[in-house]
Parts: C-alpha cells; structure tokens; sequence
C-alpha cells in the first residue's frame, strides 16, 4: 500500500474514531434534523401541500417530502463545521501534524474533506435508521442507491465550507458561518419546500433558490433516495464540487489560524 | 564559512577548515521574514550537524517559533533557503519534510484518542505499515517509560507524560532532523528535567540533529551546541563554551544576558 492510501485510511480513520468517542457531537448531529422531522414537519404538514413532482410517483405526506431537505441539512452543517475547524484554531493542532508531513497539500486538504464526508454519511443514516423507525422507510435500493449521492454532495458542501472559511475574513466563527451561509443556503433551496412553492412567492428568491447548489445536492439526494438519477443536479454538483475544491485548495493558507499568534509575536 | 571540529569532547569552530563530509541535518542560511510591515526574521543563517543537539536559544518574541514554521513550511519561505538532509524545502516542496520529526509547542495529539490510536494515526500518515508502526510504537513507548500507558486516552494523561507521547510520536518514522519547539513549557521540574535528558541522548544514540527552542538556560548542556536569536537576528552561533568565551562572560547566563540587552524589557 502506497504512502498516499496509507495516509488517506489514516485521515479518515482518525475522523471516525473521534466520532465514536465524541457521543455527544453524535447527539448533536442528529437532534437537530430529528427536531425538525418530528416537530417542525408535524406542525406543517397541513399548512404545506406537496402535489406530485418527481421523483415522487404518489402522494407523500410533508415528512416524507423533507427527508432528503434534512439529509442535506446534516451534510451542510457538517461540512462547515470541519472546513472552518481546518481553518482556524479549533482544529490547527493537528492540521499542523497533516500539514507537516511528506504530503501534498492538495491532497491533504481532500483527505480530510472526505474524513468529513465519511462521518456525515454515518450521520445520515442514523438519521434514516430513526426514520425509519418513526414509520418513514424507502425503498431498500434506495438506501444503497444514496450512498454516492451523499458522497459527492457532502464533498461540494465541505469545498464549499473551505472555500468559504479561507476567503471571508469576517467569518471566522461558526455562528457567521450559520446566520450567514447555512441558514440563507438551506432555507433558499427546495430542502423544506418544492420550488414551484417558492416561485408563487416571489420568481426572486425562485431563480435564487435554482442558482443554489445546495438545492442540487439536496435533489441529487432525493433522486437518488427513489432510485432515479436526475442529470442536472449530477452535473451542478461535480460542477462545485470540482470548482470549489480548486478554489480552496487554491485559498488555503495554514498561516491564516495562525496569524493572530504571528501577530502576537510581532508585537512581543 | 565556519566548520565544526571535535576537540577533547568539546566542539568549536575553526576558519578555512574543510567541511564535514556529511551534510547537515539543517541547513538555514540568510532567511528573512516579515509580518505585515515588522522584520520577524532578518538573514539568519546557522546549521545543525547529525548527531548534535543545538540549542535556539532566545527570549519570547525573538522570532523561535515563527523560524519553526519557515522550517515546517507553515509559513512559506521567500527570502533566503532552508535545507533539509539536503532537500531545499522550496525546491523539493513538501517531500522535503520526509525526514523531519516534530514537537511543537501547542499539544497537537488527540484527547479523546488513546496513546496507541494516536501514534498509530501519525505512523499511517507516515506510510507504515499497522504491523511495523505496532512494533516502532512499543520501541518508542518503551524507552519514553510509556507502555503501559499505551490504551489510555491522552486526556487522562499529565503534561509531562503528554510531551513524552508527543516526543515518541515525531521519532516513529526514524527522522534525521528532530525540532522541538519550547517542548517543556508549563511542564514541572522532573518533567522538564527528564525530556531535556532523554532528547540529549537521543541526538548521540540515533545519530540525528535535534533542533531544540528555548529561552531557559539549564535545559542547555556545556557540549551542546548554541544558535542565539534576538529580535528576529542571530547574535551568535557555536559551541556553548565558544560563545560564553567570545562575549568574556562567566557563565552562558551571563553571556546571553550579554547579547540579548534589552531582554528585560522585551519580556
């Protein structure tokens, strides 16, 4: 085994493990969607009627309909959450042991991304498995079928979230990052609503919510979910995923977390 | 250019001889750096032999740890070269680091990991195999007095036996070039005295060249050799009882209260 997929196993294991032993951060994780599918999905379901777009062939109830939206919701809350943790200081002890050693910085930045994706996608399905276990179950394909979706999606959004946490000074700590990206990312997108909704409303915050990759990620999931591939959202999200990832390769600079201890010394 | 010669144990510096045979393990010549409009770093120049332990010695803001990050291409270098084993990191980029082993000064292992996982994740990171890694891990462990402590998390760990995990962990992939940066900053006396002891031995045991940043003067032995840094310069350079004769000082505290005049103040 090369040095290169030794590393990469190493990355992604580590992440792993952490996740296990921080049972908190998995709480965490998971309460916030469960909070909206039971709580927030209840309470809307009458409010909120969904006619039948694809992928779906039938009626679905609200819950069903936001599944995919929350999916989403995890998957962006963790990729900002690990790429601003790998540009400022919570994390830089051991970006600092990554970036130190024989590897390339491109593909240092990549591992760690997937180390990210790699614990979402647990996420994810422990969230299905709750679903399920609240009556909302898919086609068993279907859970199968997520998995590359998920994937790819949970890349973009980490690329996203790096490209994001490299570039904008301002957003420097997470609660930026959430009033700033992911609430205006998640609640202009098709996660909570379709958009033919949202385009009765207002045809601006339509064309915003269709210019939104998240709203890709989040149909490339839902498509998937059905067993159905839906082109568009496929294209839009290796699309980002490729671009925003060479723009953060691009816009990363470790001295970034590590200037206000340069400054520090300086000024000593 | 100046070369280093055993003499009676001692080592100084002697003019116009030829150089060693072999290359340094560090080589850092005219590096400059600076941070926004202030000279962190002006032109410092030294190298660390194999087998050496060389001492950065200097007072707080003097440029140690911003030098260490030139070194470990945190920072990129854009004045002046810096070579490792004979790899200039600029050229050969970030295989240049392969035999570099690491001690910063903030702990950089995972709490929440045990001993074992985290050395297990650097020696992946490193390209080792599990059954290899398993084996350098209880090497290292064993002679840092760490086995037994091999399944606990590091959080149950104190600060000296976290430094010594840190110190086995930058020794697993057999490196040629060992930088510590302040490593026994807050740690107590027997600690501080028992890391400071166990990387001399290393530096003439292994042969490699150890590069070790500090401001405290008993963590320096009278054979070691002395890089002094002050206000981003070198102020000196060479053996210690060569700097401690060059300034007419009676001790290396005296000598570098010496040559670091307004430390006091800077502090």
């Amino acid at each position: 085994m090369t040095l290169y997929a030794r590393a990469f196993l190493g990355i992604v294991w580590r992440e792993i493990m952490r996740f296990f032993y921080q049972r908190e951060r998995f709480l965490a994780a998971l309460v916030r969607p469960l909070v909206w599918l039971i709580v927030f999905a209840a309470g809307f379901r009458a409010v909120l009627g969904v006619s039948i777009i694809p992928p779906y062939e039938t009626y679905i109830t609200y819950e069903v309909y936001i599944i995919p939206g929350l999916i989403g919701m995890i998957q962006l809350f963790n990729g900002m959450q690990s790429s601003l943790s790998m540009v400022y200081d919570r994390e830089m002890g051991s970006m600092r042991v990554l970036l130190t050693t024989p590897l390339p910085r491109w593909f240092l930045l990549v591992a760690k991304l997937s180390a990210g994706v790699a614990v979402s996608v647990l996420q994810v399905y422990a969230f299905l498995l709750i679903a399920a276990l609240f009556g909302i179950e898919f086609h068993p394909l279907g859970y199968v079928l997520i998995l590359p979706a998920l994937i790819l999606s949970g890349l973009m959004l980490g690329a996203v979230g790096m490209f994001i946490s490299s570039t904008v000074r301002q957003l420097e700590n997470f609660a930026g990052v959430m009033n700033f990206v992911i609430f205006p990312a998640f609640f202009l997108s098709s996660a909570l609503y379709p958009l033919w909704h949202m385009k009765e409303a207002s045809v601006l915050l339509y064309r915003i919510s269709v210019a939104n990759p998240f709203t890709h990620a989040v149909e490339f999931v839902r498509f998937a979910l059905y067993s159905k591939f839906e082109p568009t959202a496929f294209a839009v999200v290796i699309g980002c995923l490729a671009g925003f990832m060479l723009l953060a390769i691009f816009g990363y600079t470790p001295s970034r977390g590590m200037e206000p201890r340069a400054r520090a010394a300086a000024e000593a | 250019m100046v070369v280093l010669r055993a003499v009676d144990g001692q080592r100084e510096r002697v003019a116009g001889e030829p150089q060693p045979a072999s290359r340094p393990a560090l080589a850092v010549s005219g590096v400059s750096f600076t941070y926004k409009t202030e000279r962190v770093l002006d032109e410092v120049t030294f190298a660390v032999e194999k087998g050496r332990f060389t001492a950065l010695l200097g007072p707080n803001g003097a440029g140690k740890t911003t030098l260490f990050s030139l070194i470990t291409r945190l920072l990129a270098t854009r004045q002046g070269r810096i070579v490792i084993s004979g790899n200039d990191i600029r050229a050969a980029g970030a295989k240049s680091l392969a035999p570099l082993g690491i001690v910063f000064q903030q702990p950089t292992l995972d709490l929440d990991l045990t001993v074992r996982q985290n050395l297990h994740y650097f020696a992946m990171l490193r390209g080792l195999s599990w059954k290899e890694a398993e084996r350098r891990i209880e090497r290292e462990l064993t002679r840092l007095g760490m086995a037994e402590r091999a399944p606990e998390t590091v959080r149950a760990l104190n600060g000296g036996h976290r430094r010594r995990v840190e110190i086995a962990r930058a020794l697993l992939h057999d490196p040629q070039l060992l930088l510590l940066d302040e490593p026994t900053v807050g740690l107590d006396a027997p600690s501080r005295k028992a890391i400071v002891a166990h990387v001399h031995d290393l530096a003439a045991e292994r042969d490699i060249g150890i590069l070790w940043a500090t401001h405290l003067i008993d963590e320096i032995r009278p054979t070691d050799d002395l890089v002094i840094l002050h206000r981003g310069k070198v102020v000196a350079t060479g053996g210690v009882e060569q700097v401690i004769a060059r300034t007419r000082a009676a001790s290396l505290d005296a000598a570098f209260t010496a040559l670091t005049p307004s430390r006091a103040q800077d502090e």
